[in-house]
């Protein structure tokens, strides 16, 4: 008598769960699930939906681009606010790395290491990567940073409560809390520009075209040329990020 | 209906009214409209004045460089690379002058040699040794014309 019941119990159970499995399939084809491929929503093929391609085997480590950044966007002077910076990698003949960037490379960058030590050697501006899986995105426990429809990833500073999860979050360590505001700060890809029909600043200034942003919604765009042309790669793949920023010529000891 | 129940439901009931009431007057009126943001941020960021003016602005009055500069190695540049940022200067040439740098420092920033600069990207030359009697570089260096040398 007691093995029937225990047997009705389970048959009630495996067709509740048939049905409830198949309740949430049959609705996900009206609304397909798309939380593991965006985080936040999946792009507006009217708008343009920014990326960017930088060449390293182009840059020249002047640093203009993260001077520029920090006179268009009034990021605090002291030398540990960037929104855009550039690195040194310098790979030495016995195998070890050293990474310099004095000042962020705003004041350039002087050869330290004697020529007949180095094995290779190379600069790698690093800016905020506009993430489509952004982990600051997702962890914001109020909603003040978010991917713009522009794919661009925003901070709201009005709603900003500094709680500075979004700045443990990033893998890439492009946001810093702004002394002034208490709020978090970070890359906008200078959003006021693009609105304006204008160049981010670092693109404005790059002499030697090394870096490129532009539409992936758009075949035609510059992005989509030098994507082809290139054998590009993005930092910290594994960790799935989503990240729109394309190096060309990255080596694989860029951290 | 148990009679915990007769006092309890009210009280549940009072403490989502307030919760609802709450919520109305916290949360911003753009909320919600294009995703879990407020949407009237994306245009109070997209009011941000500008600083860098851009090449096109500075062409408009500076008609005799941007001539010269178009036919030269730095062709492809930005004025503000070297001038900085115009913006200002568009609005109020007069009292805003923008800098005219040509010290050997200045120019090393792209042109001083370094092993991790491209020899066939850029032109570098020991900012230390190179023509060591002069100071500047635009002692002998025309920047917008950078072959037509001084004497």
């Amino acid at each position: 008598m007691g093995n029937e019941r225990v047997n009705e119990t389970r048959r009630n159970f495996l067709r509740k769960s048939a049905v409830l499995a198949g309740t949430i399939l049959a609705s996900s084809a009206s609304q397909p699930f798309t939380a593991m491929i965006f985080a936040a929503n999946q792009p507006d093929k009217s708008k343009p939906w920014y990326a960017i391609g930088i060449d390293i085997e182009k840059c020249i480590g002047c640093g203009m681009c993260a001077k520029a950044c920090k006179s268009e966007n009034d990021v605090p002077k002291d030398p540990f606010y960037y929104r855009s910076w550039v690195e040194q990698y310098t790979i030495k003949n016995d195998g070890t790395v050293s990474v310099m960037s004095p000042n962020g490379g705003i004041d350039g960058f002087m050869q330290t290491v004697p020529e007949e030590e180095i094995f290779k050697t190379f600069f790698v501006p690093k800016m905020c990567n506009h993430c489509y899986k952004s982990p600051c995105v997702q962890v914001c426990p109020v909603g003040a940073t978010f991917e713009s429809p522009e794919g661009v990833v925003l901070v709201d500073k009005e709603y900003c409560i500094g709680c500075r999860y979004c700045i443990q979050a990033c893998p890439y360590g492009c946001r810093y809390l702004n002394p002034a505001t208490e709020t978090a700060d970070k890359c906008t890809l200078c959003y006021h520009r693009l609105k304006k029909g204008l160049n981010p600043a670092c693109f404005e200034v790059c002499p030697t075209g090394a870096r490129i942003y532009g539409d992936l919604n758009d075949k035609d765009d510059k992005i989509h040329k030098f994507l082809k042309d290139h054998n590009t790669q993005v930092l910290k793949p594994n960790l799935n990020t989503g990240s729109k920023l394309f190096y060309n010529g990255l080596s694989s000891e860029v951290r | 209906m148990p009679p915990q129940l007769k006092t309890l439901l009210p009280l549940l009931a009072v403490f989502i009214c307030l919760f609802l009431v709450a919520r109305h007057f916290l949360i911003p009126e753009s909320f919600g409209k294009y995703g879990h943001y407020r949407a009237n941020s994306l245009d109070e960021i997209a009011a941000i004045p500008i600083h860098y003016a851009g090449k096109s602005v500075c062409v408009d009055c500076h008609d005799t460089e941007a001539a010269l500069l178009a036919s030269d190695a730095h062709s492809g540049l930005s004025c503000e690379i070297c001038h900085g940022p115009g913006a200002k200067h568009v609005d109020d040439p007069e009292n805003n002058k923008l800098e005219k740098p040509g010290s050997k420092e200045s120019c090393g920033r792209c042109h001083s040699i370094n092993a991790a600069r491209r020899t066939e990207v850029i032109h570098q030359i020991d900012i230390k040794t190179h023509n060591a009697e002069r100071v500047n570089c635009i002692d002998c260096h025309n920047p917008h014309a950078v072959w037509e040398m001084k004497e």
